[in-house]
């Protein structure tokens, strides 16, 4: 695993700073890590403490308003379609479009031939085949948050950035959600940045978890999580498990803004 | 928030109007009637326009209501066939004409401003409050004006139909690009959207229930308006023959006329429904 070593994404002292009409907001303050080649990281924090901003940032979406991100020593600038793939925590999957318009939409994008041999692969793990002319209004949650994974992953990107994708869905779609992202992950073999405020299951997918302060967020702790893989669901009855969830949990408690709101 | 730019923007979306549905003119009720279902239905809605028809003809017979107080339905119906080439063709194909000039021009100029204000968003603030005093101003009050300036033809009425009709397809694309939801334009910029692709692919299929909705009421408008104009002054035309007819009290030819403007209206209606269901149905 000499790959492993390589560094996918360098965050260096990146901050954030929206302008509002009662002044500014320091959503990511001087924050700095990095991501490895393959590498599986969970952002967690108490809602509003800047991990989606600071994803957002990884993006190129939103340039940071100081520091640098570089990705594979390329200093970003603007989103970088060839090798960063975004999942929103709605599936935006467009709803006249069908699953297989949806998928297909990046390669129209881009004015790339369609790599169909990858998205029948894609889908056949999803368990979407079979739907590929269903309208997204006609899938469920589950299905849809799947579809625009497919979409994302069809553009065989080596950075995954997934900005709670699982967040809107009930909590047994969302461990169905879980292992099905394992697998694929698993096979794929891309690097993950996750953003989740559910810790438990932060825990259950992450290699890292970082742990975010909010206003300005900063990085608070870095959590390693060295759960033997492939993960079983019933992981999170483990003591080990509960004590690393524990931890982090008094981590975020006590960081929160305005205790006890 | 005050600023459009995405990238200066605290990522808030789920507060983001998802539907294209609402707006200053919002008559998406208008377009979501329930349509009959089956022959058995449609037969028993007609049955009953032909009760209705029938009943008033009775009532107006046994009542021995004159005829310039209300035409029978009858003779309406008979004057329809019978004068129709003499007495109405020519008026209803004028009428049309000047609607459909009028609406091409303003709903193109209209559309063209919805989207010069969306690509750029400090210009709204300049061409809106003159698309409002539109929307607002029957434009019909414009016609003697125009017509010191442009004769008694139809440029006027072409003129006015499109002052009324543009406006109101404006204000409603405008709205509809709009509330294309943020995540969605994020989404096609980290795929290296440009904003042209982002509005072909994105904007415009996002936003097209609302500019049908525009269409609909765009249309409605300059119908208002071409029949308006003709009934203010000038020569042929729909609204013209309905002044003259009733100043001679024939009130069957009047009937007919009116006949002829509720279709025209109703066939508009029915085809932006189609329209509608056709290239916007996924918005339900």
């Amino acid at each position: 695993m000499t790959q492993a070593t390589k560094t996918r994404i360098s965050i260096n002292n990146v901050s954030k700073i929206y302008k509002t009409g009662s002044g500014t907001v320091d959503a990511v303050k001087d924050f700095s890590e990095s991501v490895k080649d393959g590498e599986f990281v969970c952002v967690v924090g108490a809602s509003g403490c800047g991990k989606t901003t600071l994803l957002w940032c990884l993006s190129g979406l939103h340039p940071s308003s100081s520091g640098t991100v570089e990705i594979d020593g390329e200093v970003l600038l603007a989103p970088m379609p060839n090798k960063i793939g975004m999942v929103f925590q709605d599936s935006n999957l467009l709803p006249w479009r069908t699953l297989m318009e949806n998928i297909v939409l990046p390669f129209q994008i881009k004015k790339k031939p369609v790599n169909h041999v990858l998205i029948q692969e894609l889908l056949e793990v999803a368990g979407l085949q079979g739907f590929e002319n269903s309208y997204p209004g006609e899938l469920s949650g589950g299905m849809k948050q799947r579809g625009s994974i497919v979409r994302a992953l069809a553009q065989d990107p080596e950075v995954l950035l997934m900005d709670e994708p699982f967040g809107a869905l009930d909590a047994f779609t969302r461990e169905e959600m879980n292992l099905f992202l394992l697998k694929i992950w698993a096979k794929t073999q891309k690097t993950i940045v996750f953003v989740t405020h559910s810790i438990s299951e932060a825990i259950f997918l992450a290699d890292r978890i970082w742990v975010m302060s909010p206003r300005p967020g900063r990085l608070a702790r870095v959590v390693d999580v060295n759960f033997a893989r492939p993960r079983h669901i019933d992981l999170q009855f483990e003591p080990d498990f509960i004590s690393i969830l524990k931890g982090i949990r008094h981590e975020v408690e006590g960081s929160k803004v305005g205790k006890g709101n | 928030m005050a600023t459009d730019n995405l990238a200066e923007r605290i990522p808030d979306f789920n507060s983001q109007g998802k539907g294209p549905t609402g707006g200053p003119v919002d008559v998406s009720a208008l377009a979501s009637l329930r349509r009959a279902k089956g022959f058995k239905e449609i037969a028993k809605v007609l049955l009953l326009a032909l009760f209705v028809v029938t009943l008033l003809e009775f009532i107006l017979k046994w009542t021995h209501t004159p005829l310039y107080v209300f035409p029978r339905p009858t003779l309406v119906i008979k004057s329809l066939f019978h004068d129709f080439n003499s007495l109405y063709r020519a008026s209803l194909f004028q009428t049309i004409q000047e609607f459909f000039v009028g609406l091409m021009f303003g709903a193109s100029i209209g559309l063209a401003l919805a989207v010069l204000v969306t690509l750029k968003p400090g210009l709204d603030i300049f061409i809106s409050p003159y698309i409002i005093v539109m929307v607002t101003t029957p434009m019909i009050a414009l016609i003697p004006f125009l017509m010191l300036k442009f004769g008694f033809g139809m440029t006027p009425r072409v003129i006015a139909v499109a002052l009324a009709s543009g406006p109101m397809v404006m204000i409603n694309s405008a709205t509809g690009f709009r509330r294309t939801n943020a995540e969605l334009i994020a989404l096609g910029k980290s795929y290296g959207a440009t904003e042209f692709q982002l509005f072909r692919k994105i904007r415009f299929p996002f936003a097209l229930p609302m500019i049908i909705v525009g269409f609909m009421v765009g249309s409605i408008f300059g119908l208002l308006t071409a029949v308006g104009s003709e009934m203010v002054g000038g020569g042929g035309g729909l609204g013209n023959r309905l002044v003259y007819f009733s100043s001679l009290v024939r009130m069957a030819n009047f009937g007919a006329v009116l006949v002829l403007i509720a279709a025209l209206g109703v066939a508009l209606y029915s085809f932006f429904t189609f329209i509608n269901r056709k290239y916007a149905s996924w918005q339900v």
